[in-house]
């Protein structure tokens, strides 16, 4: 199977070992895994924060950089979201505003893009990924892949198969962690009085790993629990379903 | 004299005042808390039920908002068929001038009032005020806001934000000013202050002549309104006073009475976390004049626009207007749980009320206004628990683009216009980026170098950065961009390939 990584403009500056751990992954499983050059990010950051006509190059540069693949695969709830639902709406304003009037109709036609977990549980038909991270790990359900997706109990299910970890519950693991994209700097008192609260919820756990599909929210919580010194670090789902035994 | 919205700050610098109140936060993760788990017990129970319920409801609200004009023709007939008079009011201004002018033609200074949301919003009691007419609140919530003075923050519970103790500070302190005083042994017990809540009521109740009511639904079929309460004060305003106006937003209309079925058994359990809510109230116009039945003999409905046609206009906004009030997306949302309803500076606080006030009045009319759509993180909780399906965090995103594109035209744009089209530019083209990303890994290595700050995981970062980054650093830390993207990685190692990965 010929797959297409969508690493995610994040990943890609920001967290380049999560790109790098889906890509060992997915090879491990049997796929071909190839890197569209051309690719940028989703465009979600400008339509969240309600730059439509900005988010347009991104979206004809996403859907460009994709064409032909048989599947597109994201190591992120909220890009996959993206991709799916919004790209519609970015479609539909370029039409009204004539800079670019075959984006709908490229978008409508667009192959599918995957969250992680969603290709390897639905697609591939895999839980144990042969996987091996011997810690205390707790997780964390982004909003975007628990409520716009819909993956359900998917994460859950690949990190019980993962030798060696030890998987504590999270307490209020459904409410949102505070990040929210630009939020997290428009709303920032708003944003870490949220981190606050899910980092004294991953503490509780006592848990050594906070895991998570998303590199943003990560991000976010992972800037609260090393700014308290809590002893927990984040890593994200993908890392650790790559690691093996040979780490 | 009681308080009002107006020259409230925008969202992020009221909710920063909001969140350094400890008791404010203690006391709505716990009201909050409590109701969402009641709510969460009793959709669990309805099972596969639960959603076809909500199917249910979101179409006859929307049946009845695709052909609005036509349903409210047919209620204004219905209703004055059954002997009500209705009023057209086009904005808060009309509609409390009729409400004023129904109680002065009855010579009456003092009116009792049902809670409700409409009245509120055209800040009638104010308006009464100032006519020399005393507009008292009968629900135990909205009595604890008018007697402490303070501002509604929740739309089913409005004094959520005070906790028992502070209740009966109030009664104590306020009570004895308008009427009947709290008793001087008044403890902090819910059954005392409810006791003590009653016994003022009861006066006002046995001796006003015009009552004062809202309407949860309106049914056009048969000029039925309907209201939808706990306490049974609603029940008083509406039956023991010889007049009654009640003023209902446009959007209540449902077209026929079997359509209320599915919205009685949504609004419950969505709002109190009930499976049936213990008084709801229907009336037809005027009780029989010969005396045969209990109610009032003069029934005024006035029918309130107040931005409602503008907020149907608007293509992606209008499913809105398809609320019935329930405040389940308040109870969920993350954001309204830690600052509270005084934040959104507007009688409809939360999720709703980040969507429905910049609909009611339109983007780009003030700041305050124009801030309420980013009052969210997306997190779609609010979506997931809507008795009714309104897409909020869709109309959210809608909203802020309407705010966006009226700042457009901006000489010079704001610093976020100018980062956005910088961003932009940069993720049009591939190349581009790389460019921003070798830039940004070189950012990386001159703050790993400066930086005392590590991550717990080794890797270096950003401590407290000035400027607009102290917005992210002043509370978190920031891994510092890693010497090599995963672009450049890619390139250097043909994929992995040059590293031993297959």
């Amino acid at each position: 199977m010929k797959v297409a990584l969508s690493v995610t403009c994040v990943n890609d500056a920001m967290f380049p070992d999560v790109g790098k751990a889906v890509v060992r992954l997915l090879r491990r499983l049997g796929c071909e895994v190839d890197f569209p050059r051309a690719q940028t990010c989703c465009g979600q950051p400008m339509v969240n924060t309600g730059y439509l006509d900005e988010a347009v190059g991104a979206v004809r540069t996403y859907v460009d950089a994709f064409a032909g693949y048989d599947a597109v695969v994201t190591p992120s709830g909220s890009c996959a979201g993206s991709a799916r639902h919004q790209h519609a709406i970015v479609g539909r304003r370029a039409g009204e505003t004539g800079s670019d009037p075959g984006l709908a109709s490229a978008v409508a036609a667009a192959a599918p893009t995957y969250e992680l977990t969603e290709f390897l549980v639905d697609v591939l038909g895999v839980t144990d990924v042969g996987a091996y991270f011997p810690h205390t790990v707790t997780y964390h359900p982004t909003c975007h892949s628990l409520r716009m997706l819909g993956v359900g109990d998917r994460p859950l299910r690949l990190l019980r198969e993962v030798r060696g970890l030890r998987l504590r519950e999270l307490p209020a693991a459904d409410q949102c962690c505070g990040f929210g994209g630009t939020f997290a700097v428009k709303n920032s008192d708003t944003s870490v009085a949220m981190g606050a609260d899910k980092a004294r919820h991953v503490r509780s756990t006592g848990a050594e790993v906070l895991v998570a599909g998303d590199s943003s929210c990560l991000m976010h919580v992972g800037g609260v629990l090393s700014r308290q010194r809590s002893g927990v670090r984040t890593v994200h789902l993908a890392e650790v379903l790559a690691a093996t035994e040979d780490d | 004299m009681s308080r009002t919205f107006v020259g409230m700050p925008p969202f992020p610098s009221a909710a920063r005042e909001a969140l350094g109140d400890t008791q404010l936060r203690h006391n709505l993760a716990h009201a909050t808390g409590v109701i969402r788990d009641k709510r969460a017990r009793l959709v669990e129970e309805q099972g596969d039920l639960w959603e076809p319920l909500r199917l249910a409801g979101a179409a006859v609200k929307q049946r009845a908002l695709d052909d609005l004009a036509t349903h409210l023709e047919q209620l204004e007939a219905s209703l004055t068929a059954a002997g009500a008079t209705v009023h057209w009011a086009r904005d808060a201004e009309e509609a409390c001038r009729v409400v004023a002018s129904v109680a002065r033609s009855h010579g009456v200074d003092e009116v009792v009032k049902v809670k409700s949301m409409a009245t509120a919003e055209i800040e009638l009691n104010e308006h009464l005020e100032a006519d020399g007419i005393a507009a008292w609140e009968t629900d135990l919530a909205e009595l604890i806001v008018q007697l402490g003075e303070d501002l509604p923050s929740h739309i089913l519970v409005p004094a959520i934000h005070r906790n028992r103790a502070e209740i009966r500070e109030i009664f104590l302190r306020r009570m004895a000013a308008v009427g009947r005083p709290a008793p001087v042994d008044l403890t902090d017990e819910p059954e005392v202050l409810a006791a003590a809540a009653r016994e003022h009521l009861r006066e006002k109740f046995l001796r006003a002549k015009v009552g004062v009511s809202g309407a949860n639904f309106a049914v056009a079929e048969t000029g039925t309104l309907v209201v939808v309460e706990s306490e049974g004060n609603g029940r008083m305003c509406l039956t023991l006073p010889e007049v009654l106006v009640s003023v209902v937003g446009i959007e209540k209309v449902v077209p026929t009475f079997a359509e209320l079925d599915p919205l009685l058994r949504l609004l419950p359990r969505s709002s109190t976390g009930e499976r049936m809510n213990p008084y709801t109230s229907m009336w037809t116009g005027p009780a029989a004049p010969d005396g045969t039945a209990d109610g009032p003999q003069e029934v005024h409905v006035v029918l309130l626009d107040n931005g409602r046609t503008r907020a149907l206009a608007d293509d992606t906004g209008r499913q809105a207007l398809r609320c019935i009030r329930c405040s389940a997306c308040l109870n969920v949302c993350p954001v309204y749980e830690r600052t509270g309803g005084h934040a959104y500076g507007s009688v409809y606080p939360g999720p709703i009320g980040a969507i429905l006030n910049p609909l009611l009045t339109g983007t780009g009319v003030d700041e305050q206004t124009d801030s309420l759509p980013y009052a969210s993180t997306l997190c779609g909780a609010c979506f997931e628990a809507c008795p009714v399906r309104i897409d909020i965090p869709e109309v959210l995103v809608h909203l802020r683009s309407k705010v966006v594109d009226g700042h457009r035209g901006d000489r010079p744009p704001k610093a976020e216009t100018v980062a956005m089209r910088a961003a932009g530019w940069a993720f049009a083209d591939a190349s581009r980026l790389g460019l921003v990303e070798k830039a940004s890994g070189l950012s990386g290595r001159v703050l790993a170098r400066l930086s005392r700050t590590t991550l717990p995981w080794g890797r270096p970062a950003a401590g407290r950065l000035p400027g607009p980054a102290a917005a992210w650093t002043g509370a978190r830390d920031l891994p510092a961009p890693p010497a090599e993207s995963f672009r450049g990685w890619w390139d250097r190692t043909d994929g992995g390939r040059a590293e031993g990965e297959r």
